[in-house]
């Protein structure tokens, strides 16, 4: 006992168990492929990175967030009052970029601690909370902006641009914020943190967990990540857009769940969210390419969500 | 009685898990009018065998019987409609519906459409009158009291004519009067000619209550004995060997008093409560289930605050309802409810061990995992749990061997002073043996144990001085020289007599 007691699972046999989302793109991309000439092309691939970018970052902030057993339904409409008022600070008072750029995620954590605060202090649910806070940040987003786009600043605006005429910049921003979200999960004190409080909360405030704190540090991060997404979808678009990434919030929950993560928290990785976003991003890229109508796309869509987890669910209850 | 007729029986079965052999051929039979104890150690395959019966696994080899015939139990309706009903120790009742509901649940009796509610009062006064508890129908489960929710337990399983009861550890939860009680309707359910399988780790209560024991050991039944074995035969069987001591403590000299609480109060839960817990001590905190002992302990450790009083620890206070505060000054708790406040179950034993030192072993915020699970292993193996890698899941360990992890996050944590609360609830003979042998090298080492346990003889067999508390009240302290189950009840009453009379 003593001597394999430090030993792991068969691997091979657990890594597909937890990595059946990687296989679904995988099976997806070969598909397409099939399908498609123009799908597997350097050109096309790239163009699903930058179409997963906002998506995957918006969705590595969730996933802090639904491993603590919570939710961000606020994420859309932080990222776009972000962006918004980076651009009114840079281009409207004339502030230098990077000091807008600072306010921009600033304010974004500060949307991310308030959420946490009426959920850890005022003990109000986290989709009420969050919720309130869509219409807040959206409401605020559309008042600064009186409504209309503003220009984002020029040097901002080479985040959505790409290096060396083909490497695109948001799929490098996705990779950075993946890794950050593998660290912090894997390897930091808060990361740990998170999923002993999805596990069990009160396990782990008995266990000396601060959980108020942490849930802070949890919803600050959601919104900071939801803010570096803004900001990357604003210099995509030149503009920033007071109705911008209405509706993003779902697809970055459904990438966290297809990606294997649990609602009922304590489960979830960052590789699995990357895989998620990818999967959103590949079906709808692949779709257009075979020309289905964007009508038919929202349905085949859904029933892919509904789908992954309903495999997922499936295959963990076979194999226990 | 023995050429009763056979209701159900159970050949060669087994059953496995990825990397464990649950079950490794057990037999068994049941016989109407019968009470037969499942006795075994944690681990032993007991849960396992019930759930096999009840629908919820099936068995990968083997086959059971039901009236002479196999039958195949999928579902659990296959197994109500088998007539075998199981109360486990996780109750199947909707809190926030009334008693009345509860009995009739997906049965409701209808008139137009609508749920006829004075009829499915009727019906549920006539079950309840059956399992002899006076209960309003229209109370609301979560109001009952745990005995009264167990009777309504019964009383379901009543309603779905149930010929199998199958009891999964019923008097853990319950005092000396609720089990008397209980034993009651076991004895009337068995003379009206139902079977009764009863799982329970108080050997005290076989010769009491039943009348044949199957004794399982590793997954396989070892031997059936008639009920009037003696306790010390059953426990051979039970470990495959002799247990000495039943509790082997091993006082030692007190030293400088490590924790002290004085004039504790919260409104209306406790009130004054002023002990002291010296170094190389076990304090025994004794009393009725309610006097107000858990709720102490949770204040002293800060999971709850108080209104008025002090905690300290080596001489500085502690602030009120602040677990951190109070785990930096070297208190842990183990809670009574093992599942819902100690445990993280959907992580692995690893992640368990290590969540109380998870800060400490921190730099810059960035965990050291490989060294945690270093530390993880090394103590895993000290307190010989049970388990294929550190990798499991706790959800899949025995209780015993997740109360060992429980224990064991807080070893890794060094604290002076542990409080355990029911440390061997639900525990089998040689795993309680092994905690209790936990406790003597704590105190050996210097720390202190502050127990509360509702189990008497263990209040009694590892205490070095027993406090008793009674209705929210410190009533007494007494040496362990001089404390018996008499003078330890007789002070855990007094009060509640002496209150009842204002």
């Amino acid at each position: 006992m003593s001597t394999n007691v430090l030993s792991r699972q068969p691997v091979m046999k657990s890594w597909l168990a937890e990595n059946g989302s990687l296989a679904a793109l995988v099976v997806l991309a070969i598909a397409l492929s099939l399908l498609s000439g123009d799908f597997l092309t350097v050109t096309n691939l790239l163009n699903v990175g930058v179409q997963a970018a906002v998506t995957a970052i918006l969705a590595f902030g969730a996933t802090f967030v639904i491993i603590t057993g919570g939710i961000d339904l606020s994420v859309g409409a932080v990222a776009a009052l972000s962006a918004i008022v980076l651009a009114w600070t840079a281009t409207g008072s004339g502030l230098p970029w990077p000091v807008a750029t600072v306010i921009a995620l600033v304010v974004g954590l500060a949307c991310g601690l308030v959420n946490a605060a009426l959920i850890a202090y005022g003990k109000l649910p986290p989709f009420i909370a969050t919720l309130a806070m869509l219409g807040v940040a959206r409401g605020l987003a559309l008042v600064v902006s009186q409504g209309s786009p503003i220009a984002m600043p020029d040097a901002v605006s080479h985040l959505g641009d790409t290096i060396g005429g083909y490497l695109p910049v948001p799929v490098l921003v996705m990779a950075l914020m993946g890794v950050i979200t593998a660290v912090v999960l894997n390897r930091t004190y808060a990361g740990r943190a998170m999923y002993a409080i999805g596990g069990n909360e009160e396990a782990a405030r008995l266990s000396g967990i601060k959980v108020n704190r942490q849930k802070l540090i949890t919803y600050a991060l959601s919104g900071a990540f939801a803010a570096v997404a803004g900001i990357v979808l604003a210099s995509r678009l030149a503009s920033a857009q007071p109705q911008a990434a209405s509706g993003y919030e779902l697809d970055a929950i459904a990438a966290v769940v297809i990606g294997g993560a649990s609602l009922s928290g304590g489960k979830g990785r960052a590789f699995g969210t990357l895989v998620g976003a990818l999967i959103l991003a590949v079906l709808r890229n692949g779709l257009n390419l075979l020309s289905v109508s964007a009508f038919w796309q929202q349905v085949v869509i859904g029933v892919v969500i509904a789908l992954a987890v309903l495999l997922d669910t499936l295959r963990r209850r076979g194999s226990t | 009685m023995s050429d009763a007729r056979e209701i159900l029986r159970v050949e060669k079965l087994g059953k496995r898990f990825p990397g464990v052999v649950a079950l490794d051929g057990v037999d068994f039979s049941l016989r109407a009018g019968e009470v037969h104890v499942l006795l075994g150690e944690n681990g032993a395959g007991k849960s396992t065998l019930i759930k096999m019966l009840s629908g919820a696994y099936h068995p990968d080899m083997g086959r059971i019987l039901v009236d002479g015939a196999p039958v195949e139990i999928r579902t659990a309706s296959d197994a109500q409609r088998l007539g075998i009903a199981t109360i486990y120790q996780e109750f199947n009742l909707v809190p926030q519906l009334t008693v009345g509901e509860n009995l009739t649940l997906g049965r409701q009796p209808r008139r137009f459409g609508f749920i006829d509610t004075k009829r499915m009062h009727e019906q549920a006064r006539e079950l309840l009158e059956r399992v002899g508890i006076d209960v309003d129908p229209r109370t609301r489960v979560s109001d009952l009291g745990i005995a009264r929710m167990q009777m309504v337990e019964i009383a379901k399983a009543l309603a779905l004519n149930a010929r199998v009861l199958i009891m999964d550890e019923p008097t853990a939860v319950l005092t000396t009067t609720e089990v008397q009680r209980l034993f009651t309707i076991v004895r009337q359910l068995r003379d009206k000619g139902v079977a009764i399988v009863f799982i329970t780790h108080h050997l005290e209560e076989i010769a009491q209550i039943g009348d044949r024991v199957t004794v399982l050991r590793d997954g396989r039944s070892v031997e059936e004995v008639p009920a009037t074995t003696s306790e010390e035969e059953l426990v051979r069987l039970m470990v495959g060997r002799p247990i000495d001591q039943q509790y082997p403590r091993e006082a030692s000299s007190p030293g400088e008093p490590l924790l002290r609480v004085a004039g504790l109060t919260r409104a209306g839960v406790f009130s004054d409560v002023s002990f002291e817990v010296r170094a190389g001590e076990v304090v025994g905190l004794a009393g009725l289930v309610g006097a107000g002992r858990t709720e102490v302990a949770r204040a002293v450790f800060g999971a709850d605050s108080y209104d008025s009083g002090e905690v300290l620890m080596d001489g500085r206070r502690l602030p009120s309802g602040n677990v951190h505060a109070a785990m930096e000054a070297g208190l842990g708790l183990v809670p009574e409810d093992r599942k819902g406040q100690g445990l993280v179950l959907g992580a692995d034993v690893a992640e368990n061990l290590g969540l109380v030192t998870l800060r400490r072993t921190s730099r810059g915020g960035f965990v050291d995992r490989t060294g945690q699970r270093k530390a993880a292993g090394r103590v895993a193996t000290q307190l010989g749990v049970r388990m294929s890698h550190l990798g499991q899941e706790v959800r899949t360990l025995s209780g015993g061997n997740q109360q060992k992890i429980v224990i064991g996050k807080w070893l890794l944590a060094d604290a002076r002073v542990l409080i355990l609360d029911e440390p061997t609830r639900g525990i089998d003979v040689g795993a309680k043996v092994e905690i209790y042998q936990l406790i003597n090298s704590l105190t050996a080492s210097g720390h202190a144990v502050l127990m509360i346990s509702s189990d008497l003889p263990e209040i009694l067999g590892m205490s070095d001085r027993v406090l008793v508390m009674a209705r929210g009240r410190l009533v007494g302290e007494l040496d362990a020289a001089e404390a018996t189950q008499d003078s330890v009840m007789a002070l855990a009453v007094t009060e509640v007599e002496g209150a009842r009379v204002h």
